[in-house]
Protein backbone atom coordinates (compact mmCIF):
# COMPACT_ATOMS: atom_id res chain seq x y z
CA UNK A 1 0.00 0.00 0.00
CA UNK A 2 1.65 3.17 -1.08
CA UNK A 3 -0.76 5.44 0.70
CA UNK A 4 1.42 6.04 3.67
CA UNK A 5 4.51 7.04 1.71
CA UNK A 6 3.60 10.00 -0.39
CA UNK A 7 7.01 11.36 -1.28
CA UNK A 8 8.81 10.24 -4.39
CA UNK A 9 8.23 9.08 -7.91
CA UNK A 10 5.64 11.23 -9.53
CA UNK A 11 5.56 13.93 -6.96
CA UNK A 12 4.34 17.08 -8.59
CA UNK A 13 7.59 18.92 -8.41
CA UNK A 14 7.91 19.11 -4.66
CA UNK A 15 11.36 18.07 -3.55
CA UNK A 16 11.10 14.49 -2.37
CA UNK A 17 10.41 14.21 1.31
CA UNK A 18 10.13 17.97 1.64
CA UNK A 19 8.52 19.23 4.77
CA UNK A 20 6.87 21.95 2.73
CA UNK A 21 8.28 25.01 4.45
CA UNK A 22 6.06 28.01 3.95
CA UNK A 23 6.35 29.70 0.60
CA UNK A 24 8.62 27.26 -1.16
CA UNK A 25 6.13 25.68 -3.48
CA UNK A 26 5.01 28.64 -5.53
CA UNK A 27 4.76 27.72 -9.18
CA UNK A 28 6.70 30.55 -10.88
CA UNK A 29 9.96 29.42 -9.31
CA UNK A 30 10.02 26.16 -11.25
CA UNK A 31 12.35 25.99 -14.19
CA UNK A 32 11.83 22.62 -15.79
CA UNK A 33 8.55 21.51 -14.51
CA UNK A 34 6.38 24.29 -15.86
CA UNK A 35 3.85 21.95 -17.35
CA UNK A 36 3.79 19.78 -14.30
CA UNK A 37 0.84 17.47 -13.84
CA UNK A 38 -0.59 19.95 -11.42
CA UNK A 39 -2.47 21.31 -14.39
CA UNK A 40 -4.84 24.26 -14.17
CA UNK A 41 -4.34 26.91 -11.58
CA UNK A 42 -7.71 28.45 -11.05
CA UNK A 43 -9.91 25.42 -11.06
CA UNK A 44 -8.22 24.29 -7.86
CA UNK A 45 -10.24 26.81 -5.87
CA UNK A 46 -13.41 25.25 -7.16
CA UNK A 47 -12.35 21.87 -5.80
CA UNK A 48 -11.39 23.40 -2.47
CA UNK A 49 -14.44 25.58 -1.99
CA UNK A 50 -16.94 23.09 -0.54
CA UNK A 51 -14.51 21.64 2.00
CA UNK A 52 -13.25 25.06 3.04
CA UNK A 53 -16.78 26.36 3.34
CA UNK A 54 -17.80 23.64 5.78
CA UNK A 55 -14.59 24.00 7.71
CA UNK A 56 -14.83 27.77 7.99
CA UNK A 57 -18.52 27.90 8.83
CA UNK A 58 -18.71 25.01 11.27
CA UNK A 59 -15.25 24.71 12.79
CA UNK A 60 -12.85 27.59 12.31
CA UNK A 61 -15.52 30.29 12.38
CA UNK A 62 -16.97 29.11 15.69
CA UNK A 63 -13.46 29.07 17.15
CA UNK A 64 -13.12 32.77 16.29
CA UNK A 65 -16.62 33.44 17.59
CA UNK A 66 -15.69 31.75 20.88
CA UNK A 67 -12.79 34.17 21.21
CA UNK A 68 -15.17 37.08 20.62
CA UNK A 69 -17.61 35.76 23.23
CA UNK A 70 -14.80 35.49 25.76
CA UNK A 71 -14.72 39.30 26.03
CA UNK A 72 -18.34 39.46 27.18
CA UNK A 73 -20.28 38.79 30.31
CA UNK A 74 -23.27 36.90 28.99
CA UNK A 75 -25.82 34.52 30.50
CA UNK A 76 -26.90 33.09 27.13
CA UNK A 77 -30.32 34.76 27.24
CA UNK A 78 -30.21 38.51 27.82
CA UNK A 79 -27.91 40.97 26.09
CA UNK A 80 -24.26 40.54 26.95
CA UNK A 81 -21.97 43.29 28.19
CA UNK A 82 -18.41 43.89 27.04
CA UNK A 83 -15.99 43.23 29.90
CA UNK A 84 -12.65 43.24 28.12
CA UNK A 85 -10.20 40.86 29.69
CA UNK A 86 -12.16 40.31 32.90
CA UNK A 87 -12.97 36.71 32.04
CA UNK A 88 -9.30 35.99 31.45
CA UNK A 89 -8.43 37.59 34.78
CA UNK A 90 -10.88 35.25 36.37
CA UNK A 91 -9.44 32.24 34.57
CA UNK A 92 -6.03 33.13 35.94
CA UNK A 93 -7.13 33.97 39.47
CA UNK A 94 -10.08 31.69 40.25
CA UNK A 95 -8.68 28.76 42.25
CA UNK A 96 -11.36 26.38 40.93
CA UNK A 97 -10.43 27.11 37.32
CA UNK A 98 -6.72 27.04 38.02
CA UNK A 99 -6.99 23.69 39.70
CA UNK A 100 -8.82 22.28 36.65
CA UNK A 101 -5.74 23.11 34.58
CA UNK A 102 -3.52 21.53 37.21
CA UNK A 103 -5.66 18.40 36.96
CA UNK A 104 -4.99 18.46 33.22
CA UNK A 105 -1.28 18.42 33.91
CA UNK A 106 -1.71 15.39 36.13
CA UNK A 107 -3.72 13.72 33.37
CA UNK A 108 -0.90 14.42 30.90
CA UNK A 109 1.40 12.35 33.11
CA UNK A 110 -1.05 9.45 32.93
CA UNK A 111 -2.27 9.81 29.34
CA UNK A 112 0.98 10.79 27.67
CA UNK A 113 4.16 10.30 29.69
CA UNK A 114 3.31 6.95 31.25
CA UNK A 115 2.15 5.27 28.00
CA UNK A 116 5.14 6.63 26.10
CA UNK A 117 7.61 5.50 28.77
CA UNK A 118 5.94 2.10 28.85
CA UNK A 119 5.98 1.91 25.07
CA UNK A 120 9.65 2.81 24.87
CA UNK A 121 10.57 0.29 27.54
CA UNK A 122 8.76 -2.47 25.72
CA UNK A 123 10.17 -1.44 22.39
CA UNK A 124 13.67 -1.60 23.84
CA UNK A 125 13.04 -5.10 25.15
CA UNK A 126 11.95 -6.17 21.71
CA UNK A 127 14.80 -4.60 19.80
CA UNK A 128 16.60 -7.86 19.18
CA UNK A 129 13.63 -10.11 18.71
CA UNK A 130 11.81 -10.90 15.55
CA UNK A 131 8.32 -11.51 16.82
CA UNK A 132 5.80 -13.35 14.71
CA UNK A 133 2.14 -12.49 14.94
CA UNK A 134 2.82 -8.78 15.38
CA UNK A 135 -0.37 -8.14 13.42
CA UNK A 136 -2.47 -9.92 16.02
CA UNK A 137 -0.91 -8.11 18.97
CA UNK A 138 -1.18 -4.82 17.17
CA UNK A 139 -4.88 -5.31 16.57
CA UNK A 140 -5.51 -6.22 20.21
CA UNK A 141 -3.40 -3.44 21.68
CA UNK A 142 -5.12 -0.94 19.46
CA UNK A 143 -8.65 -2.04 20.37
CA UNK A 144 -9.13 0.46 23.26
CA UNK A 145 -8.77 3.28 20.71
CA UNK A 146 -11.87 2.21 18.86
CA UNK A 147 -14.28 2.06 21.77
CA UNK A 148 -16.45 5.06 22.61
CA UNK A 149 -15.16 6.86 25.69
CA UNK A 150 -18.62 6.63 27.21
CA UNK A 151 -18.37 2.84 27.02
CA UNK A 152 -14.81 2.89 28.37
CA UNK A 153 -15.97 5.01 31.28
CA UNK A 154 -18.80 2.61 32.11
CA UNK A 155 -16.46 -0.37 32.03
CA UNK A 156 -14.01 1.32 34.37
CA UNK A 157 -16.65 2.59 36.75
CA UNK A 158 -17.54 -1.07 37.19
CA UNK A 159 -13.90 -2.11 37.60
CA UNK A 160 -13.24 0.58 40.20
CA UNK A 161 -16.60 0.08 41.91
CA UNK A 162 -17.31 -1.04 45.45
CA UNK A 163 -17.87 -4.65 44.31
CA UNK A 164 -15.77 -4.45 41.21
CA UNK A 165 -12.86 -6.70 40.23
CA UNK A 166 -10.19 -4.55 41.89
CA UNK A 167 -11.79 -4.55 45.29
CA UNK A 168 -12.75 -8.21 45.00
CA UNK A 169 -9.19 -9.02 44.05
CA UNK A 170 -7.89 -7.16 47.09
CA UNK A 171 -10.33 -9.00 49.35
CA UNK A 172 -9.38 -12.32 47.82
CA UNK A 173 -5.73 -11.84 48.77
CA UNK A 174 -6.57 -10.63 52.25
CA UNK A 175 -6.09 -6.94 51.59
CA UNK A 176 -9.76 -6.12 51.95
CA UNK A 177 -8.79 -3.20 54.17
CA UNK A 178 -7.52 -1.40 51.08
CA UNK A 179 -10.76 -1.86 49.19
CA UNK A 180 -12.62 1.35 48.60
CA UNK A 181 -14.68 3.22 46.07
CA UNK A 182 -11.74 4.37 44.01
CA UNK A 183 -13.56 7.04 42.06
CA UNK A 184 -15.16 8.36 45.24
CA UNK A 185 -11.87 9.01 47.01
CA UNK A 186 -10.74 12.64 47.06
CA UNK A 187 -7.08 11.79 46.62
CA UNK A 188 -7.36 8.80 44.34
CA UNK A 189 -10.14 9.77 41.92
CA UNK A 190 -7.89 11.82 39.65
CA UNK A 191 -5.14 9.18 39.35
CA UNK A 192 -7.88 6.60 38.83
CA UNK A 193 -9.28 8.61 35.92
CA UNK A 194 -5.73 9.08 34.67
CA UNK A 195 -5.09 5.35 34.64
CA UNK A 196 -8.10 4.87 32.38
CA UNK A 197 -6.37 7.26 30.00
CA UNK A 198 -3.20 5.19 30.31
CA UNK A 199 -5.20 2.13 29.37
CA UNK A 200 -6.69 3.85 26.32
CA UNK A 201 -3.34 5.17 25.12
CA UNK A 202 -0.62 2.64 25.95
CA UNK A 203 -1.49 0.35 23.05
CA UNK A 204 -1.23 3.19 20.57
CA UNK A 205 2.24 4.08 21.86
CA UNK A 206 3.39 0.47 21.83
CA UNK A 207 2.15 -0.12 18.30
CA UNK A 208 3.87 3.03 17.08
CA UNK A 209 7.19 2.25 18.73
CA UNK A 210 7.24 -1.41 17.77
CA UNK A 211 6.67 -0.37 14.16
CA UNK A 212 9.46 2.16 14.59
CA UNK A 213 12.10 -0.22 15.93
CA UNK A 214 11.55 -2.61 13.07
CA UNK A 215 12.73 0.09 10.71
CA UNK A 216 16.01 0.65 12.55
CA UNK A 217 18.81 -0.98 10.55
CA UNK A 218 20.46 -3.75 12.58
CA UNK A 219 23.84 -2.41 11.47
CA UNK A 220 23.36 0.47 13.91
CA UNK A 221 23.09 -2.00 16.76
CA UNK A 222 26.07 -3.97 15.52
CA UNK A 223 28.09 -0.76 15.45
CA UNK A 224 26.98 0.06 18.98
CA UNK A 225 27.97 -3.42 20.10
CA UNK A 226 31.40 -3.11 18.50
CA UNK A 227 31.84 0.11 20.43
CA UNK A 228 31.15 -1.88 23.57
CA UNK A 229 27.82 -0.26 24.34
CA UNK A 230 25.63 -1.91 26.98
CA UNK A 231 21.85 -2.15 26.82
CA UNK A 232 21.35 1.26 28.36
CA UNK A 233 23.88 3.04 26.12
CA UNK A 234 22.46 1.24 23.14
CA UNK A 235 19.01 2.50 24.05
CA UNK A 236 20.21 6.09 24.41
CA UNK A 237 22.46 6.08 21.36
CA UNK A 238 20.44 4.09 18.86
CA UNK A 239 16.86 3.26 19.84
CA UNK A 240 15.77 6.59 21.29
CA UNK A 241 17.12 8.82 18.49
CA UNK A 242 15.69 6.51 15.84
CA UNK A 243 12.24 6.65 17.41
CA UNK A 244 12.18 10.44 17.59
CA UNK A 245 9.49 10.82 14.93
CA UNK A 246 7.25 8.19 16.48
CA UNK A 247 7.79 9.70 19.91
CA UNK A 248 6.67 13.11 18.66
CA UNK A 249 3.52 11.66 17.13
CA UNK A 250 2.70 9.66 20.23
CA UNK A 251 3.31 12.58 22.59
CA UNK A 252 1.26 14.98 20.49
CA UNK A 253 -1.72 12.65 20.13
CA UNK A 254 -1.78 11.60 23.77
CA UNK A 255 -1.17 15.05 25.25
CA UNK A 256 -3.92 16.64 23.19
CA UNK A 257 -6.23 13.81 24.18
CA UNK A 258 -5.37 14.40 27.85
CA UNK A 259 -6.03 18.13 27.62
CA UNK A 260 -9.38 17.56 25.92
CA UNK A 261 -10.71 14.99 28.38
CA UNK A 262 -14.44 15.43 28.80
CA UNK A 263 -16.52 12.31 28.19
CA UNK A 264 -14.61 10.26 30.73
CA UNK A 265 -15.00 12.83 33.50
CA UNK A 266 -18.64 13.47 32.63
CA UNK A 267 -19.62 9.81 32.84
CA UNK A 268 -17.24 8.49 35.49
CA UNK A 269 -17.03 11.26 38.09
CA UNK A 270 -18.90 14.42 37.04
CA UNK A 271 -15.86 16.30 38.25
CA UNK A 272 -16.14 14.88 41.75
CA UNK A 273 -15.83 13.98 44.47
CA UNK A 274 -15.92 17.65 45.39
CA UNK A 275 -14.00 19.23 42.55
CA UNK A 276 -11.14 16.73 42.59
CA UNK A 277 -11.50 15.67 38.94
CA UNK A 278 -12.68 18.86 37.24
CA UNK A 279 -10.96 19.53 33.92
CA UNK A 280 -11.12 22.57 31.62
CA UNK A 281 -13.64 21.10 29.14
CA UNK A 282 -15.87 20.16 32.03
CA UNK A 283 -15.80 23.80 33.20
CA UNK A 284 -16.52 24.95 29.64
CA UNK A 285 -19.59 22.74 29.58
CA UNK A 286 -20.75 23.67 33.08
CA UNK A 287 -20.32 27.41 32.66
CA UNK A 288 -21.71 27.63 29.13
CA UNK A 289 -24.73 25.37 29.49
CA UNK A 290 -25.53 24.87 33.17
CA UNK A 291 -24.82 28.06 35.09
CA UNK A 292 -25.05 30.66 32.32
CA UNK A 293 -21.57 32.13 32.45
CA UNK A 294 -20.98 31.87 28.73
CA UNK A 295 -18.22 34.46 28.51
CA UNK A 296 -16.19 32.77 31.20
CA UNK A 297 -16.68 29.40 29.54
CA UNK A 298 -15.44 30.87 26.28
CA UNK A 299 -12.35 32.26 28.02
CA UNK A 300 -11.56 28.85 29.48
CA UNK A 301 -12.00 27.32 26.01
CA UNK A 302 -9.66 29.88 24.46
CA UNK A 303 -6.97 29.33 27.09
CA UNK A 304 -7.29 25.57 26.56
CA UNK A 305 -6.93 26.04 22.81
CA UNK A 306 -3.83 28.19 23.24
CA UNK A 307 -2.27 25.60 25.52
CA UNK A 308 -2.97 22.84 23.00
CA UNK A 309 -1.40 24.84 20.17
CA UNK A 310 1.62 25.63 22.34
CA UNK A 311 2.07 21.97 23.27
CA UNK A 312 1.78 20.76 19.68
CA UNK A 313 4.23 23.43 18.54
CA UNK A 314 6.71 22.70 21.33
CA UNK A 315 6.73 18.97 20.77
CA UNK A 316 7.34 19.42 17.05
CA UNK A 317 10.11 21.90 17.77
CA UNK A 318 11.91 19.80 20.32
CA UNK A 319 11.79 16.74 18.15
CA UNK A 320 12.80 18.50 14.94
CA UNK A 321 15.80 20.21 16.48
CA UNK A 322 17.90 17.13 17.01
CA UNK A 323 19.90 16.65 13.81
CA UNK A 324 21.25 13.12 14.38
CA UNK A 325 19.25 11.48 11.63
CA UNK B 1 22.76 -10.73 14.17
CA UNK B 2 21.57 -13.84 15.93
CA UNK B 3 18.30 -13.50 17.67
CA UNK B 4 18.62 -14.35 21.28
CA UNK B 5 16.18 -17.07 22.26
CA UNK B 6 15.63 -15.79 25.73
CA UNK B 7 14.81 -12.33 24.46
CA UNK B 8 12.39 -13.84 22.00
CA UNK B 9 10.47 -15.56 24.78
CA UNK B 10 10.57 -12.42 26.90
CA UNK B 11 9.13 -10.37 24.06
CA UNK B 12 6.22 -12.73 23.62
CA UNK B 13 5.59 -12.74 27.36
CA UNK B 14 5.55 -8.95 27.52
CA UNK B 15 3.27 -8.66 24.50
CA UNK B 16 0.91 -11.26 25.94
CA UNK B 17 0.71 -9.50 29.31
CA UNK B 18 -0.14 -6.19 27.69
CA UNK B 19 -2.61 -7.76 25.31
CA UNK B 20 -4.42 -9.16 28.34
CA UNK B 21 -4.38 -5.75 30.01
CA UNK B 22 -5.88 -4.23 26.85
CA UNK B 23 -8.60 -6.86 26.63
CA UNK B 24 -9.50 -7.24 30.29
CA UNK B 25 -11.92 -4.32 30.74
CA UNK B 26 -13.67 -5.20 27.50
CA UNK B 27 -14.04 -8.87 28.35
CA UNK B 28 -15.04 -8.00 31.88
CA UNK B 29 -17.93 -5.77 30.76
CA UNK B 30 -19.08 -8.39 28.23
CA UNK B 31 -19.14 -11.10 30.86
CA UNK B 32 -21.00 -8.82 33.21
CA UNK B 33 -23.61 -8.24 30.53
CA UNK B 34 -24.20 -11.99 30.21
CA UNK B 35 -25.22 -12.27 33.85
CA UNK B 36 -28.60 -11.75 35.39
CA UNK B 37 -29.09 -9.02 37.90
CA UNK B 38 -29.92 -11.65 40.50
CA UNK B 39 -26.45 -13.17 40.09
CA UNK B 40 -25.09 -10.22 42.09
CA UNK B 41 -21.80 -10.33 40.27
CA UNK B 42 -18.72 -9.22 42.12
CA UNK B 43 -15.28 -9.22 40.65
CA UNK B 44 -14.45 -11.36 37.68
CA UNK B 45 -16.94 -14.08 37.04
CA UNK B 46 -17.90 -16.28 34.17
CA UNK B 47 -21.65 -16.73 33.99
CA UNK B 48 -23.00 -20.22 34.79
CA UNK B 49 -26.00 -19.70 32.57
CA UNK B 50 -25.15 -16.99 30.07
CA UNK B 51 -28.20 -14.96 29.22
CA UNK B 52 -28.96 -12.52 26.46
CA UNK B 53 -32.01 -11.32 28.23
CA UNK B 54 -30.14 -8.27 29.58
CA UNK B 55 -29.54 -7.12 26.04
CA UNK B 56 -33.21 -7.28 25.20
CA UNK B 57 -34.19 -5.50 28.36
CA UNK B 58 -31.59 -2.77 27.90
CA UNK B 59 -32.66 -2.39 24.28
CA UNK B 60 -36.28 -1.91 25.28
CA UNK B 61 -35.75 0.24 28.37
CA UNK B 62 -33.07 2.47 26.93
CA UNK B 63 -34.56 2.99 23.49
CA UNK B 64 -31.29 1.93 21.90
CA UNK B 65 -33.01 1.01 18.67
CA UNK B 66 -33.57 4.65 17.81
CA UNK B 67 -30.22 5.62 19.34
CA UNK B 68 -28.34 3.25 17.07
CA UNK B 69 -30.32 4.39 14.04
CA UNK B 70 -29.64 8.05 14.85
CA UNK B 71 -25.95 7.34 15.28
CA UNK B 72 -25.92 5.45 12.01
CA UNK B 73 -27.58 8.35 10.18
CA UNK B 74 -25.25 10.94 11.69
CA UNK B 75 -22.02 8.97 11.35
CA UNK B 76 -22.92 7.71 7.86
CA UNK B 77 -23.82 11.14 6.53
CA UNK B 78 -20.75 12.77 8.06
CA UNK B 79 -18.41 10.07 6.75
CA UNK B 80 -19.75 10.16 3.21
CA UNK B 81 -19.96 13.95 2.99
CA UNK B 82 -16.44 14.22 4.36
CA UNK B 83 -15.22 11.68 1.83
CA UNK B 84 -16.63 13.69 -1.08
CA UNK B 85 -15.44 17.08 0.16
CA UNK B 86 -12.03 15.84 1.23
CA UNK B 87 -11.41 13.95 -2.00
CA UNK B 88 -12.07 17.09 -4.03
CA UNK B 89 -9.97 19.28 -1.75
CA UNK B 90 -7.20 16.70 -1.44
CA UNK B 91 -7.08 16.47 -5.25
CA UNK B 92 -6.54 20.22 -5.46
CA UNK B 93 -3.85 20.24 -2.78
CA UNK B 94 -2.20 17.06 -3.96
CA UNK B 95 -1.94 17.51 -7.68
CA UNK B 96 -2.53 21.13 -8.62
CA UNK B 97 -0.56 24.30 -8.15
CA UNK B 98 -2.25 27.49 -7.25
CA UNK B 99 -1.59 30.67 -5.39
CA UNK B 100 -2.10 30.48 -1.64
CA UNK B 101 -1.98 26.69 -1.55
CA UNK B 102 0.29 26.68 1.48
CA UNK B 103 -1.63 29.31 3.40
CA UNK B 104 -4.92 27.49 2.81
CA UNK B 105 -3.37 24.19 3.75
CA UNK B 106 -2.04 25.55 7.03
CA UNK B 107 -5.41 27.09 7.77
CA UNK B 108 -6.88 23.63 7.40
CA UNK B 109 -4.12 22.05 9.48
CA UNK B 110 -5.19 24.16 12.45
CA UNK B 111 -8.38 22.13 12.33
CA UNK B 112 -6.40 18.96 13.03
CA UNK B 113 -5.40 20.01 16.50
CA UNK B 114 -7.76 22.58 17.92
CA UNK B 115 -10.13 21.21 20.54
CA UNK B 116 -13.66 21.18 19.21
CA UNK B 117 -14.79 21.75 22.78
CA UNK B 118 -13.93 25.36 21.98
CA UNK B 119 -16.43 25.54 19.10
CA UNK B 120 -19.40 24.07 20.91
CA UNK B 121 -20.45 27.26 22.69
CA UNK B 122 -21.18 29.47 19.65
CA UNK B 123 -22.45 26.48 17.67
CA UNK B 124 -25.09 25.88 20.29
CA UNK B 125 -26.20 29.50 20.64
CA UNK B 126 -26.23 30.19 16.91
CA UNK B 127 -28.05 26.96 16.14
CA UNK B 128 -30.56 27.76 18.87
CA UNK B 129 -31.29 31.12 17.26
CA UNK B 130 -31.87 29.60 13.83
CA UNK B 131 -33.83 26.67 15.24
CA UNK B 132 -31.33 23.94 14.41
CA UNK B 133 -30.74 22.62 17.92
CA UNK B 134 -32.43 19.38 18.81
CA UNK B 135 -32.11 18.05 15.29
CA UNK B 136 -29.66 15.65 13.72
CA UNK B 137 -28.42 18.50 11.52
CA UNK B 138 -26.94 20.06 14.64
CA UNK B 139 -24.70 17.02 14.87
CA UNK B 140 -24.08 16.42 11.18
CA UNK B 141 -23.07 19.87 9.95
CA UNK B 142 -20.44 20.68 12.60
CA UNK B 143 -18.92 17.24 12.41
CA UNK B 144 -18.45 17.51 8.66
CA UNK B 145 -16.61 20.76 9.31
CA UNK B 146 -14.49 19.07 11.96
CA UNK B 147 -13.67 16.00 9.87
CA UNK B 148 -12.75 17.84 6.69
CA UNK B 149 -9.23 18.78 7.88
CA UNK B 150 -8.22 15.19 8.56
CA UNK B 151 -9.86 13.95 5.36
CA UNK B 152 -8.21 16.58 3.19
CA UNK B 153 -4.86 15.97 4.81
CA UNK B 154 -5.22 12.25 4.20
CA UNK B 155 -6.37 12.52 0.57
CA UNK B 156 -3.68 15.09 -0.21
CA UNK B 157 -1.07 12.59 0.93
CA UNK B 158 -2.67 10.00 -1.33
CA UNK B 159 -2.79 12.22 -4.40
CA UNK B 160 0.78 13.31 -3.87
CA UNK B 161 1.82 9.67 -3.85
CA UNK B 162 0.21 8.81 -7.18
CA UNK B 163 2.55 8.97 -10.17
CA UNK B 164 2.33 12.35 -11.84
CA UNK B 165 2.83 10.66 -15.21
CA UNK B 166 -0.69 9.26 -15.00
CA UNK B 167 -2.21 12.65 -14.54
CA UNK B 168 0.04 14.09 -17.21
CA UNK B 169 -0.94 11.44 -19.76
CA UNK B 170 -4.61 11.94 -19.08
CA UNK B 171 -4.18 15.68 -19.47
CA UNK B 172 -2.41 15.26 -22.78
CA UNK B 173 -5.34 13.19 -23.94
CA UNK B 174 -7.38 16.30 -23.42
CA UNK B 175 -9.24 15.11 -20.35
CA UNK B 176 -10.61 17.78 -18.05
CA UNK B 177 -9.37 17.94 -14.51
CA UNK B 178 -12.56 16.30 -13.29
CA UNK B 179 -12.36 13.51 -15.86
CA UNK B 180 -8.80 12.89 -14.75
CA UNK B 181 -9.93 12.60 -11.15
CA UNK B 182 -12.94 10.46 -11.97
CA UNK B 183 -11.45 8.06 -14.50
CA UNK B 184 -7.76 7.93 -13.70
CA UNK B 185 -7.27 8.66 -10.03
CA UNK B 186 -10.42 7.51 -8.25
CA UNK B 187 -10.12 3.86 -9.28
CA UNK B 188 -6.83 3.75 -7.37
CA UNK B 189 -8.03 5.89 -4.52
CA UNK B 190 -10.64 3.53 -3.09
CA UNK B 191 -8.46 1.98 -0.39
CA UNK B 192 -7.45 5.43 0.85
CA UNK B 193 -11.03 6.66 0.73
CA UNK B 194 -12.29 3.58 2.56
CA UNK B 195 -9.80 4.11 5.35
CA UNK B 196 -10.91 7.69 5.70
CA UNK B 197 -14.58 6.77 5.75
CA UNK B 198 -14.02 4.11 8.38
CA UNK B 199 -12.10 6.45 10.68
CA UNK B 200 -14.47 9.39 10.34
CA UNK B 201 -17.39 7.04 10.89
CA UNK B 202 -15.81 5.73 14.08
CA UNK B 203 -14.97 9.17 15.48
CA UNK B 204 -18.44 10.45 14.70
CA UNK B 205 -20.12 7.36 16.13
CA UNK B 206 -18.20 7.74 19.40
CA UNK B 207 -18.76 11.49 19.74
CA UNK B 208 -20.50 12.58 22.92
CA UNK B 209 -20.21 16.26 23.88
CA UNK B 210 -21.92 17.71 20.81
CA UNK B 211 -24.87 15.37 21.22
CA UNK B 212 -25.07 16.17 24.92
CA UNK B 213 -25.26 19.88 24.19
CA UNK B 214 -27.50 19.86 21.12
CA UNK B 215 -30.06 17.12 21.66
CA UNK B 216 -32.98 17.37 24.04
CA UNK B 217 -35.55 14.96 22.60
CA UNK B 218 -35.35 11.32 23.65
CA UNK B 219 -36.04 10.23 20.10
CA UNK B 220 -33.03 12.08 18.68
CA UNK B 221 -30.40 10.81 21.08
CA UNK B 222 -27.32 9.19 19.62
CA UNK B 223 -26.20 5.84 21.01
CA UNK B 224 -23.42 7.21 23.28
CA UNK B 225 -25.69 9.96 24.62
CA UNK B 226 -28.48 7.47 25.31
CA UNK B 227 -25.96 5.20 26.98
CA UNK B 228 -24.57 7.93 29.26
CA UNK B 229 -28.06 8.88 30.43
CA UNK B 230 -29.09 5.25 30.79
CA UNK B 231 -25.97 4.51 32.86
CA UNK B 232 -26.64 7.52 35.04
CA UNK B 233 -30.04 6.09 35.89
CA UNK B 234 -29.27 2.37 36.19
CA UNK B 235 -25.59 2.01 37.04
CA UNK B 236 -26.06 1.24 40.70
CA UNK B 237 -29.41 -0.44 40.61
CA UNK B 238 -28.52 -2.86 37.81
CA UNK B 239 -24.91 -3.07 36.62
CA UNK B 240 -25.64 -6.00 34.30
CA UNK B 241 -28.18 -3.97 32.36
CA UNK B 242 -25.80 -1.03 32.06
CA UNK B 243 -23.07 -3.36 30.86
CA UNK B 244 -25.37 -4.82 28.22
CA UNK B 245 -26.23 -1.33 27.01
CA UNK B 246 -22.54 -0.43 26.81
CA UNK B 247 -21.82 -3.55 24.76
CA UNK B 248 -24.67 -2.69 22.38
CA UNK B 249 -23.20 0.75 21.73
CA UNK B 250 -19.61 -0.41 21.28
CA UNK B 251 -20.37 -3.51 19.23
CA UNK B 252 -20.98 -2.02 15.77
CA UNK B 253 -17.60 -0.27 15.74
CA UNK B 254 -15.78 -3.28 17.18
CA UNK B 255 -17.24 -5.50 14.47
CA UNK B 256 -16.12 -3.09 11.76
CA UNK B 257 -12.73 -2.91 13.45
CA UNK B 258 -12.28 -6.66 13.46
CA UNK B 259 -12.67 -6.70 9.70
CA UNK B 260 -10.87 -3.51 8.81
CA UNK B 261 -8.29 -3.14 11.55
CA UNK B 262 -5.44 -2.57 9.11
CA UNK B 263 -7.20 0.48 7.72
CA UNK B 264 -7.90 1.79 11.20
CA UNK B 265 -4.33 1.56 12.38
CA UNK B 266 -2.77 2.83 9.19
CA UNK B 267 -5.09 5.81 9.10
CA UNK B 268 -4.65 6.77 12.73
CA UNK B 269 -0.91 6.98 12.35
CA UNK B 270 -0.63 8.35 8.85
CA UNK B 271 -2.89 11.17 9.90
CA UNK B 272 -0.31 12.21 12.42
CA UNK B 273 2.97 11.01 10.96
CA UNK B 274 2.82 12.95 7.73
CA UNK B 275 4.72 16.23 7.99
Amino acid sequence: MSVSTPAGVGDTGHPAGARAPAGVTEAPRLKVNIRAPGEPRRVAYLYLAPALLFYLVFAFGPLIYTTWLSFFKWDGITVGTWVGLDNYNQVLSDPAIRSSFVHSLVLIVFYALLPCALGLFIASIMVHSRVRGVGFFRAVLFLPQTIATVVVAIAWVWIYGQNGPINEGLRAIGLGGLARSWLGDFNLALPAVGLVGTWVMFGLCMVLFIAGIQKIPTSLYEAARVDGAGRWREFLAVTLPSLRGELAVALTLTTIFALRTFDLVYVATSGGPGSSTTVPSWLVYQNAFAVGRVGLAAAVAVVLTIIIFAVAFLITRIVDRDPTT
Amino acid sequence: MTVNRREQVLSYAVLAVFAIVALYPIVSIMLLALHRRSDLVTGFSIPDHPTFHTFREAWELGGFGSGLVNSLIVAGTVAIATAVLATLAGYAFGSMRFRGANALFYLLLIGLIFPYEATVIPLYYVFRDVGLTDSLWALILPQIGLSVPFGTFWMRAFFRSTPGALVEASRLDGASSFATLWRVLLPQAWPAITTMIVLVFMWTWNEFLLALVMIQSDSLRTAPLGLALFAGANRYSDPTLTAAAAVLVALPIVIVYVFLQRSFIRGMFAGAVKE
